[in-house]
């Protein structure tokens, strides 16, 4: 069975009174520790598509399932929780909280889990070491590069140990170096069996990946 | 790392507008302490003014006979040759429980003379008692020192055509009128006021009293357990509660009492439209921030939590700086406010307790709707980005 199964989905978005359909009927189906790349031009929908298969924005029609649990059927919370428990999320401008440190924010997932103070303060440190930010804990975001505060986010992302890691144009705010740098990342973690799905619109980072799914115009178009 | 840190760390970061934030309600929380510790001060001390402004609670003799009036009050039963009250049971009136609230005991013995051929009402008095009760006395001359000294009613000597310095032959024996009211339009324009020993010893009285007045202060007490404390004290006599002056003191503190209430109303209402706005434009200011929060599965509740506990510590400091910014702003203006000099300045327990309850309850429900607004953030619509 898939990691995700995503069936007939659509995501249409009232502008006015026109409608503007986001996601037509895309089909899909992810297995588990694939490294999967979503692109598209601006506005074919890839991260309306990311949004819904986070849990994140509830589609218009059609279902999404990770590990067999139909999301969007799913209380609010309980949607939530799933999200806490399941699912690692890296947004493209990093969205670190400012007056958190490098670990702190690291440990933001696990604030709301029952485990101990030292057991988050561990995780959230082996996190950092993994990105290889381990002697950069106590910064704050804005004493550290671009680089690092993604690979922060990164961090952050995985230190619940998700099943599923989402990434949002991750090196859209990076140089190539950087860019280069987190991609790497991103590969190493996926042959750690992290399943990884990732939208961009670099072609380049589609070399990353195992599979790139093509979206135009909220359809898929192409997977290769 | 918990909830609260976030929440603590957030207010260490913005300080300036939780500085604001602070000031907006301490500003309130202070206004109202000031009004409440300046209304209750200046209550006690207009409290205390009135309660000696005239008696409010009457002792005569046990009596079925027919009433008399004095000073427009009805006076149980008093009679020129009735029992009366023995002076010696008076010290009783000092060992009840609500002592310290009498200001004036001012016993009276009253017996019928004949002055100049004419009769009048004599009263023997305790002028010093009587004076504090009868603050609004004005007495043309002296005011009596020696026995032999009278005080006469603007209307008695005005009859007997006399003035201060004259002298009046009483039952044989000579007095010198040492003074003349000024008229007060009640019935002591028409009375002769003298020494309360040298009364009793003219009218055969002595250890005798016919009425005490008491002026309680009764801000603090009913004037009913008062009444009930007298009346079992002094079987033989009958205690009332001259009602209407009671009604009229308590009714004037109430009306204070709103005022102030209405004011410190107003006030806080202002403080929690602060603080409202403020926490709201908060919210959506951290709205990327509630947003990720929301996408790595906080819940609503959580959301909820972080705003709230910001309020409330906010609000918790808010009530300690208003209550000592409040006493303090009470401390100077009170000598502007209230009447008496050396009114003093109402320290109340409940006034402190009450101010940081009611900026924490204030704060809190002023937040609500933007914690609630906070956590029904849609966490795509809180990123953009995705």
């Amino acid at each position: 069975m898939p990691l995700i199964e995503v069936q007939n989905l659509s995501k249409h978005y009232s502008c006015g009174e026109e409608t503007v359909a986001a996601l037509s009927g895309v089909d899909l189906a992810i297995e588990a520790g694939e490294f999967i790349a979503i692109m598209g031009q601006s506005g074919s929908g890839k991260s309306t598509l990311l949004s819904v298969l986070g849990g994140m924005n509830h589609p218009t029609a059609g279902s999404v399932s990770i590990a067999g649990v139909p999301l969007y059927t799913l209380p609010d919370e309980g949607l939530a929780d799933f999200r806490a428990q399941n699912l690692g999320f890296v947004f493209q401008s990093f969205h670190l909280i400012p007056y958190l440190t490098a670990l702190e924010n690291v440990m933001l997932p696990l604030t709301i889990s029952k485990m101990s103070k030292a057991e988050k303060r561990a995780a959230a440190g082996d996190s950092l070491a993994r990105v290889g930010l381990a002697g950069k804990a106590e910064r704050l975001p804005n004493q550290l590069s671009g680089g690092e505060q993604e690979r922060v986010a990164i961090a952050r992302a995985i230190v619940n140990t998700p099943h599923i890691l989402f990434a949002d144009e991750p090196t859209g705010n990076l140089d190539s170096k950087n860019s280069d740098e987190v991609m790497g990342l991103f590969r190493e973690l996926n042959g750690g069996g992290q399943t990884v799905v990732m939208v961009t619109h670099n072609p380049e980072n589609c070399g990353y990946a195992d599979r790139t799914i093509y979206l135009r115009d909220g359809l898929v178009v192409e997977s290769v | 790392m918990k909830l609260h840190n976030i929440s603590l760390n957030n207010l260490r970061r913005r300080k300036a507008r939780m500085a604001f934030l602070t000031i907006g309600l301490a500003v309130g929380i202070a206004t109202m302490v000031t009004l409440v510790t300046l209304t209750s001060s200046m209550s006690s001390d207009i409290g205390r003014k009135m309660d000696e402004f005239g008696a409010n609670i009457l002792i005569t003799p046990q009596s079925n006979d027919l009433a008399m009036s004095y000073g427009g009050i009805s006076l149980g039963g008093v009679t020129f040759d009735q029992r009366e009250i023995r002076e010696a049971e008076l010290n009783r009136i000092f060992t009840i429980k609500n002592r310290k609230n009498i200001a004036a005991v001012s016993p009276k013995v009253l017996g019928g003379v004949r002055v100049q051929g004419k009769p009048v009402l004599l009263v023997g008095v305790d002028f010093a008692e009587e004076l504090k009760m009868k603050q609004w006395w004005k007495v043309f001359g002296a005011e009596p020192k020696h026995d032999h000294e009278l005080l006469l009613g603007s209307q008695t000597a005005s009859i007997l055509n006399v003035m201060p310095g004259d002298s009046l032959q009483i039952q044989g024996e000579t007095f010198k009128v040492s003074g003349v009211l000024d008229q007060t339009g009640s019935q002591d324009d028409s009375l002769i006021f003298a020494p309360l020993a040298k009364v009793q010893r003219l009218l055969h009285k002595e250890g005798k009293i016919t009425l005490v007045e008491v002026a309680a202060l009764c801000s603090g007490c009913p004037i009913g357990d008062m009444v009930n404390q007298l009346a079992e004290l002094l079987p033989e006599a009958k205690v009332t509660a001259i009602q209407q002056v009671v009604a009229a003191r308590l009714k004037t503190l109430d009306q204070f009492r709103r005022f102030s209430y209405a004011m410190a109303f107003v006030v806080i209402f202002i403080g929690s439209l602060i603080v409202f706005v403020t926490m709201m434009g908060s919210v959506n200011e951290r709205t990327t921030e509630i947003g990720v929060f929301r996408a790595i599965g906080f819940r609503k509740t959580h959301i909820m939590r972080i705003i709230l506990l910001e309020a409330a510590l906010v609000s918790l400091l808010a009530g300690v700086v208003g209550y000592a910014v409040g006493m303090a702003g009470a401390k100077l203006a009170l000598p502007f406010m209230a009447e008496a000099k050396d009114a003093a300045l109402a320290w109340d327990g409940g006034v402190a307790t009450g101010a940081i309850v009611i900026s924490l309850v204030v704060g809190i429900l002023a937040s609500l709707y933007p914690a609630l607004h906070a956590s029904k953030m849609d966490p795509t619509e809180a990123l953009r980005a995705l």
